[in-house]
Parts: structure tokens; C-alpha cells; sequence
């Protein structure tokens, strides 16, 4: 006869199998159309290119090197790959001022809405959340008709009489950045309010009361108490910038590359698939290193939280 | 020395970038919608107040096959990624005793939101165009289960949500009462978590009909969904065809962020 431990044990098994069951489909379709892919890549960034894009099945490590690297075709000196190092550095320098932007804007912002009446609280949120669910490419080309020649800016300066001749907005690294700030900021507003909406405010004007100037305030009381909000806004913002695609090829007009135009280069009119294979690892490589950054940091705010 | 009481909502440094932040939210927009009504060829100029643009989108047989295909493609991806996602969370919720491959299935869910889109685009452009060379099929079967893949994180999120708000009680109570496990879940499950799932549909959705970037990689000829036909157009001279059609899709968001926001409101 079996115990009552041995009738719990199996009816343990049972449920972690039935568990199993019942996530199969999503894992199998992440798997399939997600993870699994990723492996491909993998395995050609390793490959040589073949003449009319697609790959050579020979092992070569030429993709991982043009990376960095470029060999000169006429008399194979090697140097640094200028182009590439500059769309990296562009990409990473655009996505850190997106989110230093985006925190100047969306702090204040969601200090503002964690402060409203709660009756009226959802109203300002709803607000945020409106454009965050907007087509990203349609956020993009409206931020595009603000900046262009004939746009609303343009226009303004215009008519105040401040210029004759249209500022030239459109296809700069300006453009480019003020996009990825209009688009990303409600990923940056919407956490910083979930930290915002827990904070005792009470802390605040006990702080000040205190005799704590209105900086000091800010600085020590209640940034501290709302990094866990900043960090998340941050990652937030900066991952998705990082692999910016649309944003900058809309904003930039083709010239002002970044490395997710980058890696369609190669698909495209490039026509190395290994190369692009190898540009994409490294940029998730860049995006895992941030990801571990938050992971180790979001943990030890919770451990901070006890002591 | 007595200083003014500190005012927590008053900050009228804070609350003049908020408003000035929403402003600048909305202005683009604004201004989209407003030259959709444009009477003029080019979007530079004013002219004068005129539908012209959204009859010319609605006879534009290129916009209103690419809008069918989106939503084809949007509405198969939504039902089967919330499908998936509904069996998931109910796999890993809840869970009485936390067994081995629970962390891993979470970040499994969720790894569609951690890598960046345009390497999943590339990596689907890759594997997809070897499947069709070997089977010969090009039809909007990539593109439904390439967006089902990166919806299912989406619609996981409020249904494990609602999940875990509803403890095991009345289930447990139903199984006691010789109701079968089917019984229990159709009966007693289903209805507490719909609202949940309703949330994770429409989120699916919304997401799917925004998609871009991999829709871009992995589309076959003549398979443009309408963001993708939008970004084609950007390399031409933009009408303001193109702010109607923005607008009649900026409208379509608004309403089903309105219905989600209050679905999700009365759980609260």
C-alpha cells in the first residue's frame, strides 16, 4: 500500500508533467520562429559569403574579423574598419543622450502624474500610453513632419522672421535622436511611474522639513527611493535604441547609420549574409551585457531594500 | 526660521516639464492628423480642408490589400499567440511546489522582448528563405508565425497576471465536488481569467499590427502589410495619403488601447 508521501510525490510528478504539456505549444513556437534561428546565425557568421548573398558552406572567421577590420582590395593591408567602428560608436553615443533624454523628460513627468489625485491619476496615464501603443512608424513620421524643411518648426522660425532659409533638421543625427527620444519616451515614463506611484510621499516632506534645500531633497530622498524605476526606464529606452531600425532609417535618410541598418546593409545591397550574421551576434552580445547589468543591479536594490 | 510648507504636487519646476513633455507628446500627432485633411498634393503646404486623401488611401487597391493583410495576419497571430500564452501562464503559475524548468520557461516566454527585433528579422529572413526553397511555399504562413512568436510574451503578461490575482480556492472547491478537470477549468477558470485573457488578445494584437521590422525581413513579394507599405512609401515623395492612412490607424490603436484600459481598469 502506498504511503500518503508516495501519493503526494507521484501527484507531484503528475502536475509538473501536466505543466510541461501545457507550455509545449508556446516554447515550441518560440523555439521555432525566436530561439532556435538565432543558432543559424550563429553558425553563419562562420560561413563565407556566397557571390549573390545566401552563404558558402566553407568555415571562415572573415565575417567575425570585418567586424573591426577591413582589408584593403588592392593591396590587402589590413586596418580598423573606420566605417563600422563609427556607426558602432554612433549607435551606442545616440542611444545613451536617447536615454539621458528621455529620463530628463520622463522624470519629471511621472513625478507629476504619481502626484495627481488618484481619481485623476489613470487620465495622465492614459495620456502615456496612448502614443506608446501608436505604430512606431507612424510616431516617426509625425516627429518627420515637425522637422522637416517645410515643417512646423521650420515654419515657426519662419514666421517669427529668426531665419530666411529652412533649417536643415531632416537627415541628421539630430533628427535621428529627437525620433528616438519621441518614440521611446513613454518607455521610460510608464516604469518610473510604477516606482514613482509606491513612494512615500510623506518621506519627502519629512526630508525637506528637515531643513533639506530642494536639490538635496531630490538627490537623497527621492531619486534613491525610485532607482529601481530609473534603471528599468533606462534599460528600457536604451535596448530597443540600440537596435533602432526604422527610427533611424526614416530620421537619418540612409546616411545616418546605425547598426541595425547596418546589419540590413548586408542583407541587402552588401550582400554578406556573414557579416551580417556576425554584426547582429555582437549586437545582442552588446544588449545581453546590458541586460546582465540591470539583472545584477535590480537584485541587489531588492537585497539593499531589507537592510 | 520658518520656511513655506513643501507643496509634494506643486513642484512647479516638475510640473511645467510634464506639460510641456505631454505637448510636445501630442504635437506631432496633432499635426499629422491635421495635414491628413490637407487639399494639396504635397503635405509642405496648406491649403484648404479637404477629404480628397482619405478617399484617395480607400481607391488605393495597394493600401486596402496591405490593410487586409495586416489584419489577417494580425488576427490569426493574436488568437493563437493568446492561446499558447493562456496554457502557458496556467503551466507556470500557481505552481504549489516550484519544480525544476520554471526559470527557465520564463525566460524562454519572454525571450522575443530581449533580443533586438532587427536580429530575430535577420535571423528569420535566414531560416525562412531555406524553408522556402526546400517546400515552395510563400504564403503569409512566415509572417503568422513569426508575429505569434513575439506576441506570446505579450499576451502572457496580463493573463499570468490575472492568474496569479485568483488563488486555487474555488477550484479546488469544484474538484471536490466531482467536477472533472476539464469541468473545473471551463466552468470555473476560464470565466475568472476571461477578462485577462481578453487584455492579452488585444495587446497581441495591437502588437502584431504594429510590427515592422521583422515583417520587413520576412515578407515574400506582394506580402506588405500597411506599416511595411508605409515605410516603402517614405523613399518616394509622401502624399498626404499618407497622413490619412496614419490617421485611420492612429484612431484603430486609440480605440483598443480605450477598451483594454478599461478592461484592465475594472479588474483593479
Amino acid at each position: 500500500m502506498a504511503t500518503a508521501g508516495e501519493i503526494a510525490e507521484k501527484a507531484g510528478r503528475e502536475d509538473v508533467r501536466r505543466r510541461w504539456l501545457l507550455s509545449t505549444p508556446a516554447l515550441a513556437i518560440i523555439f521555432f520562429a525566436g530561439i532556435g534561428p538565432l543558432f543559424i546565425v550563429l553558425v553563419y557568421s562562420f560561413l563565407a559569403p556566397g557571390s549573390y548573398g545566401d552563404v558558402k558552406w566553407q568555415f571562415s572567421t572573415d565575417a567575425w574579423v570585418g567586424v573591426v577590420l577591413q582589408r584593403d582590395i588592392f593591396d590587402g593591408t589590413i586596418s580598423i574598419a573606420d566605417a563600422h567602428l563609427q556607426i558602432f560608436l554612433r549607435s551606442v553615443t545616440l542611444s545613451l543622450a536617447t536615454t539621458v533624454l528621455t529620463l530628463i523628460f520622463g522624470f519629471p513627468t511621472a513625478y507629476f502624474i504619481a502626484t495627481r489625485p488618484e481619481n485623476r491619476r489613470d487620465i495622465w496615464l492614459f495620456l502615456i500610453t496612448i502614443p506608446f501603443w501608436t505604430n512606431l512608424l507612424i510616431r516617426t513620421f509625425a516627429m518627420m513632419e515637425v522637422l522637416r524643411n517645410e515643417g512646423l518648426v521650420n515654419g515657426l522660425l519662419r514666421f517669427l522672421h529668426i531665419i530666411d532659409q529652412p533649417i536643415q533638421f531632416m537627415y541628421t543625427d539630430f533628427a535621428v535622436l529627437v525620433g528616438m527620444v519621441y518614440v521611446f519616451l513613454p518607455l521610460m515614463v510608464l516604469p518610473l511611474f510604477a516606482s514613482m506611484e509606491k513612494l512615500d510621499f510623506r518621506l519627502v516632506e519629512a526630508g525637506y522639513d528637515l531643513y533639506a534645500t530642494r536639490f538635496q531633497v531630490l538627490r537623497r530622498v527621492i531619486i534613491p527611493l525610485v532607482k529601481p524605476g530609473i534603471i528599468a526606464g533606462s534599460i528600457l529606452v536604451f535596448i530597443p535604441s540600440l537596435g533602432a531600425y526604422v527610427t533611424p532609417r526614416v530620421m537619418g535618410g540612409g546616411t545616418n547609420l546605425m547598426i541595425g541598418n547596418l546589419i540590413e546593409l548586408q542583407f541587402g545591397q552588401g550582400r554578406n549574409w556573414p557579416l551580417g550574421a556576425a554584426l547582429s551576434m555582437t549586437l545582442m552580445a552588446i544588449v545581453m551585457i546590458a541586460l546582465l547589468f540591470y539583472v545584477r543591479n535590480a537584485g541587489r536594490n531588492q537585497g539593499s531594500g531589507h537592510g | 526660521m520658518a520656511r513655506p510648507r513643501f507643496e509634494v504636487r506643486a513642484q512647479t519646476g516638475f510640473t511645467v516639464m510634464a506639460v510641456l513633455t505631454f505637448g510636445l507628446l501630442y504635437l506631432p500627432i496633432m499635426t499629422l492628423v491635421v495635414y491628413a485633411f490637407n487639399d494639396n498634393d504635397s503635405i509642405a503646404i496648406w491649403k484648404g480642408f479637404s477629404l480628397r486623401w482619405f478617399r484617395s488611401a480607400w481607391n488605393n487597391q495597394l493600401v486596402v490589400e496591405a490593410s487586409i493583410r495586416s489584419f489577417q495576419i494580425a488576427a490569426a497571430a493574436a488568437v493563437l499567440a493568446t492561446v499558447a500564452a493562456t496554457m502557458a501562464a496556467l503551466a507556470t503559475t500557481r505552481v504549489t511546489r516550484p519544480y525544476r524548468g520554471l526559470t527557465f520557461k520564463y525566460a524562454f516566454i519572454n525571450q522575443p522582448l530581449m533580443v533586438p527585433e532587427i536580429v530575430t528579422a535577420v535571423a528569420l529572413l535566414i531560416f525562412f528563405s531555406r524553408i522556402k526553397m526546400w517546400t515552395g511555399y510563400t504564403g503569409l504562413g512566415y509572417l503568422i508565425v513569426a508575429h505569434t512568436a513575439f506576441c506570446i510574451p505579450f499576451a502572457y503578461l496580463p493573463i499570468r497576471a490575472r492568474l496569479e490575482s485568483m488563488d486555487l480556492s474555488l477550484e479546488t472547491a469544484a474538484a471536490d465536488l466531482y467536477a472533472t478537470p476539464w469541468n473545473t477549468f471551463r466552468r470555473v477558470t476560464l470565466p475568472l481569467l476571461w477578462p485577462g485573457i481578453l487584455a492579452g488578445l488585444m495587446l497581441a494584437f495591437v502588437i502584431s499590427l504594429d510590427d515592422v521590422v521583422i515583417t520587413e525581413f520576412v515578407k515574400s513579394g506582394g506580402q506588405d502589410t500597411l506599416p511595411t507599405y508605409m515605410l516603402g512609401q517614405f523613399r518616394r515623395i509622401v502624399t498626404p495619403e499618407i497622413n490619412a492612412i496614419s490617421t485611420v490607424f492612429l484612431l484603430l490603436s486609440i480605440a483598443i488601447v480605450t477598451i483594454f484600459f478599461f478592461v484592465s481598469r475594472k479588474r483593479a
